[in-house]
């Protein structure tokens, strides 16, 4: 019994194909789950980074409080909350939103500050006013950077929404959590593979959106 | 059953599951940062080893923790190896970059000085570069030390093995929330002492650095 026999046994079978805990249907789910989880965090996380980035204010406040929120434990945040709030869709995302908040808050801060002065200061010149600086100037240049802390964000959305499984919710998780209380170790290995192949999915995304919303003049500068 | 009293089922005591817990969760990072630290030298050294090296610790960051647990108890069975080996693939995925990174923030002068002084490869790499990288280096440590201790208790999932995380299987389990409440804190005091002790180990190894 090796891994591709499992494989093998997950993939060929009809009944993982179809209803709602076939294939489809969980992967959908898992994206989802995703998508709201990455939208909440990158609404808090972007709009502060970039706005302290730019004021050069309160960035160690900012730091404290990545640190306290990476200090957070998802698993037990998931199975605390869930305790205390009944099975819903609020104890699955506070999680995976405390996951993502840091790497996007402290990657868009970081992004912006590490913007050349010089280019500030000339768009000052040309009479820009705050706003303009920040999204015709900080932001263009700041892309690449605050997109590498969406997508550390979003991949690590995407792996720890497996365990939203163990408080019976849906998503690619149900296969592992399932499997290892059936011992059906074809459907663990099949979800686990689902679910790094998402993974994977996600970080291709994001290189795509690299490529299609970065300036080129920034793209070359960067190389 | 409190936030102290552990339930008898996880044949710990409250100190022993935190005991159990830092010893899954800093064995990884202690042995991440001696597989890095010849990593990033051999990187720094052949430059173009650094694109692929980032290509492949990308891609095994993108292994979810559990996938990763589970997919190792074929070979290692539901043991404290099957849970340090993933949090060991986290912490070179986080310390590579970063030495690397670090190590070539170092100002070109203070590296033809060395060379100059008859620094050979290696011997600059540690004696210059990676002092020079402390703070870049614990930064990276900081990050991976902190989300090894989350990730632990995941390791509850695959049978036990998640030291305080099995206090949530157990609250769930008896319907208590205190037990969780423990978990959840203690994992999360945790986190944070180790992370200032590391800021400490910074300011320590870096004291040219300005307060």
């Amino acid at each position: 019994m090796n891994l591709f026999h499992y494989l093998d046994i997950f993939y060929s079978s009809g009944a993982n194909w179809s209803g709602a805990n076939g294939i489809p249907q969980r992967l959908w789910e898992h994206v989802q789950y995703t998508l709201l989880a990455l939208a909440v965090a990158t609404a808090i996380g972007l709009p502060i980074g970039l706005v302290t980035g730019h004021t050069g204010r309160g960035g160690n406040a900012l730091a404290f409080v990545a640190t306290a929120a990476r200090a957070l434990p998802s698993f037990g945040l998931l199975v605390l909350l869930t305790l205390l709030m009944g099975l819903g869709l609020t104890p699955v995302m506070v999680p995976l939103v405390a996951l993502a908040v840091p790497p996007i808050l402290v990657t868009s801060y970081e992004a912006v500050r590490s913007v050349d002065r010089s280019l500030v200061d000339a768009a000052r010149g040309m009479g820009m006013g705050p706003a303009r600086v920040l999204f015709q100037v900080e932001l263009p240049v700041a892309l690449p950077l605050i997109l590498s802390g969406m997508r550390s964000a979003a991949v690590q959305i995407v792996s720890t929404a497996t365990i939203a499984a163990y408080v019976a919710f849906g998503g690619l998780g149900r296969y592992i959590v399932d499997g290892l209380y059936q011992e059906n170790y074809a459907k663990v290995v099949g979800g686990a593979t689902l679910v790094a192949g998402l993974a994977l999915l996600t970080l291709g995304l994001f290189w795509l959106a690299a490529r299609v919303f970065v300036s080129p003049g920034v793209r070359r500068s960067a190389r | 059953m409190g936030f102290f009293t552990m339930p008898s089922d996880l044949q710990h005591s409250y100190l022993g599951l935190i005991a159990w817990h830092l010893q899954l969760a800093l064995i990884p990072v202690l042995v991440g940062l001696l597989i890095a630290v010849p990593v990033g030298w051999l990187c720094v050294r052949f430059r173009w080893l650094y694109a692929p090296m980032l290509g492949v610790t990308t891609v095994f960051y993108a292994i979810p923790s559990l996938a990763f647990f589970v997919v190792l108890i074929d070979w290692t069975g539901q043991s404290d190896t099957t849970v340090m080996i993933p949090l060991t693939v986290y912490t070179l995925v986080v310390l590579i970059p970063a030495i690397i990174d670090g190590v070539r923030s170092v100002p070109e002068e203070t590296h033809a000085a060395a060379t100059a002084m008859g620094f050979g490869s290696a011997r600059r790499f540690l004696q210059v570069d990676l002092p020079i990288a402390v703070p870049a280096i614990v930064a990276g440590l900081r990050v991976a030390t902190v989300s090894s201790i989350s990730l632990v208790s995941v390791g509850a999932l695959i049978g036990d093995q998640g030291a305080l995380g099995n206090l949530l299987e157990d609250a769930n389990l008896y319907h208590r929330p205190i037990l969780a409440w423990s978990s959840v804190i203690t994992t999360a005091v945790l986190a944070i002492l180790i992370d200032g002790l590391l800021v400490l180990l910074r300011r320590l190894l870096t004291p040219w650095a300005a307060r």
